[in-house]
């Protein structure tokens, strides 16, 4: 379903990222990508939204070369991911149900439709009483499951997650690896970035190691 | 279309709440955009009334040629002879120096002058219209009319009014000008304040655009903040015109009348105001358009900003 196929990605000013990275990830999957800072695992994260692009080489979604889109397909690729990143980045101005509601008002969705999908999103993550709550009164746990709603609330079939639990305590962070393992369950196709991999561990998760942008173990 | 529509309608809303959001910040910009409209449409509207004046005062240009005090009625016969036979000459007329006397008699004040006037002082006279209004035909047809015979004097009778005209000509260029120069820095005005929105919105913006917001959609809420700046600016520089000419109106009236000269200032008509107001907002708009082109991609057009 994903496919790396010998991609490499050099920055400007010649670092390299990811050196002929090639990879399958089966739909359905839970995969974790270890690996120090600066291993490549967020390059390799990045190039499923086109957040960025690889020097050479293919990333297939379903097939589609999605390093090849055009900027303009960009959104759409975009909004059939989920995406959750170490910063929660939501938008401190709005309150819960704003942000979470953001994806379905860029998808068009038809408002009550969006209505019923977010609070069912706010459900799934424990939040359904705090829509109307500012995200800068929740804790950091908290506003992460916001962020993990506003990335399901599409229904992705793939969540994307670099590091999501960095900033978290222990408690907060076998939390969240919770529901990320609930919705790996439901068939969502999980690829997450961390260097705790213990918070997996009882889904016994394929395990995937980058160190200085090489596939080292897999 | 309707999804089309639906798209432009959220977008302006959101233009309008985030000129809501800043109300001190939206009156100034405005206010700036308004000075800087209203001093070429002021200066538009003067020269206007000015040129509708000269307009109204020159009816067709003519030429008045003065026979010699002492000419024969064969020289005056041969002078309009020769006047009829020029193509150029479009109307003709014929002053008898006796009917000059009676219209100066019965001018204001004039006539017991003219009854202790010993004789006619006053010469024969032929009032030429030409068919051209060029002005070197002017002077052509003046300098052949001196040349005859009899004729002791021509003059242009709207000399005066040609060069006013040319004056509201040079005032219509200059306010032109005016216009193209405030034109721009309205544009500049709102390019800095989009480019200042882009960068409080820098995170929302990189936000949406990681959540699969397509570029338009990004921009469109920034273009109608612009023309809505300008439009308010316009509709603004409006009112600041309507209350400035009503301050002028007085004395302007009272020292054209006293030169005699029926001067009206008004504002400009509707289809005035809606260019005005509709200049404006396209003003605003290329401002939002040129600073959201240059801005955006610096502000997370990937989506990671």
């Amino acid at each position: 379903m994903i496919q790396f196929d010998k991609v490499s990605k050099r920055y400007p000013g010649g670092y390299e990222a990811l050196v002929n990275v090639t990879l399958r990830i089966e739909r359905g999957e839970l995969v974790v990508l270890r690996g120090h800072s600066g291993a490549g695992k967020s390059t390799l994260l990045k190039l499923l939204p086109v957040l960025e692009r690889p020097t050479s080489g293919r990333v297939l979604i379903s097939d589609q070369d999605v390093s090849r889109l055009p900027q303009s397909a960009i959104p759409y690729l975009r909004r059939s991911l989920g995406l959750v990143t170490q910063d929660s980045r939501l938008l401190y101005d709005r309150n819960v149900y704003d942000n979470v509601i953001l994806p379905l008002i860029l998808a068009d969705m038809p408002a009550r439709d969006a209505k019923a999908r977010v609070r069912a999103a706010l459900e799934r993550v424990g939040l359904a009483e705090h829509e109307r709550s500012m995200p800068i009164s929740l804790s950091g746990g908290e506003q992460q499951r916001v962020a993990i709603a506003r990335a399901i609330v599409n229904r992705p079939s793939i969540l994307i997650a670099d590091e999501p639990t960095a900033n978290l305590d222990a408690a907060y962070a076998q939390d969240i690896a919770n529901l990320f393992r609930d919705y790996n369950e439901a068939g969502v196709t999980m690829i997450i970035a961390t260097h705790d991999e213990r918070l997996f561990a009882d889904r016994a998760p394929r395990r995937i190691e980058l160190s200085k942008g090489r596939l080292v173990t897999e | 279309m309707t999804r089309w529509l639906a798209l432009h309608g959220l977008a302006l809303t959101r233009s309008v709440q985030r000129l809501a959001h800043t109300p001190l910040g939206t009156v100034l910009s405005v206010l700036v955009v308004a000075i800087a409209l209203v001093l070429p449409a002021l200066g538009y509207v003067l020269a206007d009334s000015v040129a509708r004046l000269a307009q109204g005062l020159s009816g067709r240009p003519e030429i008045s040629l003065f026979m010699a005090v002492g000419a024969d009625k064969a020289q005056v016969a041969a002078v309009e002879k020769a006047l009829r036979a020029e193509d150029a000459v479009a109307g003709l007329r014929f002053v008898a120096r006796e009917d000059a006397l009676k219209q100066l008699a019965s001018g204001a004040g004039l006539g017991e002058l003219a009854q202790t006037l010993g004789e006619n002082p006053l010469p024969d006279a032929f009032i030429v219209t030409p068919r051209s209004d060029a002005p070197a035909e002017f002077e052509r047809l003046s300098s052949a009319f001196r040349n005859l015979p009899g004729v002791a004097h021509v003059q242009l009778d709207t000399a005066w009014v040609q060069r006013l005209a040319a004056v509201v000509s040079l005032v219509h260029t200059a306010v032109g000008a005016l216009a193209g120069l405030l034109g721009a820095a309205l544009v500049i005005v709102t390019f800095n304040t989009i480019r200042l929105q882009i960068l409080t919105q820098r995170h929302e913006i990189g936000v949406s655009l990681l959540l699969g917001a397509t570029q338009q959609w990004v921009r469109r809420p920034f273009l109608w903040f612009g023309a809505l700046q300008g439009a308010l600016g316009g509709l603004t520089a409006w009112g600041l015109l309507l209350g400035i000419l009503a301050l002028m109106r007085g004395p302007a009236t009272q020292l054209a009348e006293s030169y005699g000269i029926p001067l009206e200032l008004s504002g400009p008509d509707l289809l005035g105001v809606l260019a005005l107001i509709g200049f404006a907002a396209l003003l605003g708009w290329l401002g939002a358009a040129l600073s959201v082109r240059r801005h955006l991609h610096a502000a997370g057009e990937r989506g990671d900003g």
